[in-house]
């Protein structure tokens, strides 16, 4: 990409010793998951694993079922064949509000915020919860519900620092630029202090200054905050740059596994995204 | 010739309130020109002489005002038992009213099986409670993204299952609300207005002031906490919400209860001014065009639609209703809807929907 793109890889380079983040324990495996929309194969026997601490991408062309396998992590949709272990616990049906108390935190692809709310309510939903006062305290908003109030605000006006999104905190988020939206999706996701975070296509219909902004970002979460992110993205020269290891999917099957360098060299890969004279 | 010059004006008539203000003088000025033209005609008799009335005796005016606003104010909390079940869940409750008519039924007859009067309102929004846990678990649970006509059919099964249950519990005779074990006020406060007297009901007042009361509580809870900003959260976007740790299923129990609230509020108070029976029932439709009127997703909406259409059908039954013999109350607000519906199918409030194709 450019310059600025460079030293971010320098400072990634200097700053966080890769190699011993990419043998960290597993912390997500994927095992023979099989997803179907009636006759429709979406995730055709696929295996996998997400380690600690490590960015992990999930590229392949259209349609090859990569939020389909998002939306199995985070329990949008049940696979039919196979099981998912997090943290080496199978959950037989995984609901979505279990995953977010678990720890996994996502965005989506076509940004799905509350767009009638603030920039500051939609991240403090993400808060929702670590916030343990009961409706009775909630409905009076009195002693302990309004400290807890408080202290979670504190955490959410850190993120909007961190996110350099400060001049927009009491806008409702319908109205601001696309960027910007994807960037308060990030930071809602960021206030549930996920353990594994699920980024489906960040960096989708951004120009180039906003992508390096969310590079840094992707980044920067990664290595202050060691939290493990799994993203989609279509960008090569942003997967390349940002990602420990990548798996390929096409047509919901795995076609390749392993660091940026050899899934780029696989026959494979390079068949799938340029096409084969058969 | 400068740059000033060639701005192009925005449109006077693209602005909808001075279409609406040339639509309302051209009425206006028809009107004067054919009273003038034939002074006893139908021109003159519904179009000048009502307003000629409302002028000469303004304390009727006042009190036809009154009546509707108080009545207004009811619609405008059986609309807003709607607009919060179908903002959290896309769920037209059908059933709202029946709602209104139960919980009225249960306060009642708790109180004649020898339960004290406001441990009767405690154990009653209790059975509110266990009503929106059941229909959560029972019929919204099972029913999850099945398309919105089967969900509202379902409030239809629900509505007849309360008809029928709260039948065969409390009896199907009307019953006398429990107004002074209450504390609620009775009689009427007398005022000289306008050169008349002016009469007020001292329960209509406190209707009215419970019932603001009741929704700035309401608006409030909705701002300022973690669960008033998960309800919206859900309003918003279902799956953002999901993916936040928001369960689906905690919040509906909350809406179908906090609506189950509204109804309690709302069968008292409607319950006060005549008796407590099934044919509140078909009040609680009026609720439809004041929906229509307010947008089917805002709270402002549901206040104002209300308010605007129990003055609106007040009025029209006091000074054009005699023009066709009476009986206009039943049917105007269905035909104010009708308007609205063609012209500003969102309502006043409502989010218009733009779908991309």
């Amino acid at each position: 990409m450019s310059a600025a793109m460079d030293t971010i890889r320098e400072a990634a380079a200097a700053s966080v010793p890769k190699p011993q983040a990419r043998h960290g324990e597993v912390l997500l495996a994927v095992e023979n998951v099989s997803l179907r929309f009636g006759g429709v194969k979406a995730i055709n026997d696929v295996s996998f694993d997400i380690r600690k601490g490590e960015v992990r991408a999930i590229i392949g062309p259209n349609g090859a079922g990569k939020t389909s396998m998002l939306n199995c992590i985070n329990g949008f949709y049940h696979p039919q064949e196979g099981r998912i272990a997090y943290r080496g616990v199978t959950r037989a049906r995984m609901r979505p509000h279990q995953a977010a108390a678990a720890g996994i935190a996502r965005t989506f692809q076509n940004v799905a915020l509350f767009k009638g709310m603030s920039t500051l309510d939609n991240i403090m939903t993400g808060r929702t919860l670590k916030m343990k006062r009961g409706f009775f305290w909630q409905a009076l908003r009195f002693g302990p519900a309004m400290t807890e109030e408080i202290a979670h605000r504190k955490v959410v006006e850190d993120i909007i620092d961190f996110l350099q999104i400060q001049h927009i905190r009491k806008l409702p988020v319908g109205k601001l630029p696309y960027g910007l939206q994807k960037r308060v999706e990030l930071g809602r996701a960021l206030a549930m202090e996920p353990e594994l975070l699920l980024l489906d296509e960040p960096m989708a219909g951004m120009n180039l200054e906003e992508k390096e902004d969310m590079c840094r970002f992707i980044l920067d979460v990664n290595q202050q905050f060691g939290t493990t992110i799994a993203l989609i993205e279509h960008d090569m020269g942003v997967v390349m740059d940002l990602s420990d290891r990548v798996v390929v999917l096409e047509y919901g099957r795995k076609i390749a596994d392993g660091t940026p360098d050899e899934v780029k060299r696989d026959q494979k890969v390079i068949d799938a995204y340029l096409g084969v004279a058969h | 010739m400068s740059d000033v010059a060639v701005r192009p004006s925005t449109p006077l008539l693209a602005n909808a309130w001075i279409k609406a203000g040339l639509i309302i003088a051209g009425i206006a000025a028809a009107a004067l020109v054919g009273a003038r033209l034939d002074p006893t005609g139908t021109v003159h008799k519904v179009l000048v002489d009502p307003f000629v009335q409302m002028a000469d005796m303004p304390d009727l005016f006042v009190q036809t005002i009154w009546e509707g606003l108080v009545s207004g104010v009811l619609y405008a909390l059986i609309a807003l038992g709607f607009v919060l079940i179908f903002k959290a869940s896309g769920v037209f409750n059908f059933a709202q009213g029946i709602m209104v008519v139960f919980a009225a039924l249960t306060l009642v007859g708790l109180y004649e099986k020898g339960v004290p009067a406001f441990l009767a309102v405690i154990l009653t929004l209790g059975v509110m409670f266990v009503l929106a846990f059941t229909i959560e678990r029972v019929v919204l649970r099972p029913l999850v993204n099945q398309p919105d006509i089967i969900l509202f059919m379902a409030t239809f099964g629900i509505t007849y299952f309360l008809i029928g249950f709260g039948e065969s519990l409390f009896g199907g005779n009307p019953k006398q609300m429990i107004t002074e074990q209450l504390w609620l006020p009775r009689g009427a406060l007398e005022f000289e207005v306008l050169g008349g007297r002016l009469m007020l009901q001292k329960i209509d007042i406190a209707a009215a002031v419970i019932a603001s009361l009741m929704i700035a509580a309401l608006a409030l809870f909705f701002q300022y906490t973690r669960i008033g900003r998960a309800l919206r959260a859900v309003a918003d976007s279902h799956k953002a919400a999901l993916s936040v740790g928001i369960s689906l299923n905690q919040i509906w129990v909350i809406v179908w209860f906090a609506a189950g609230n509204v109804a309690l509020i709302t069968g008292i108070m409607w319950g006060a001014r005549s008796d407590v029976s099934f044919a509140l029932e078909i009040v609680a439709l009026k609720a439809l065009p004041v929906l229509i009127l307010g947008g089917f997703t805002s709270i402002p909406g549901a206040i104002v639609g209300g308010l605007i259409i129990g003055i609106g059908e007040k009025l029209g039954e006091f000074y054009w209703g005699p023009l066709i013999g009476g009986g206009i109350e039943s049917w105007l607000a269905y035909f104010i809807a009708l308007g609205f519906l063609l012209f500003r199918p969102q309502g006043l409030f409502g989010d218009k929907i733009i779908e991309r194709i």
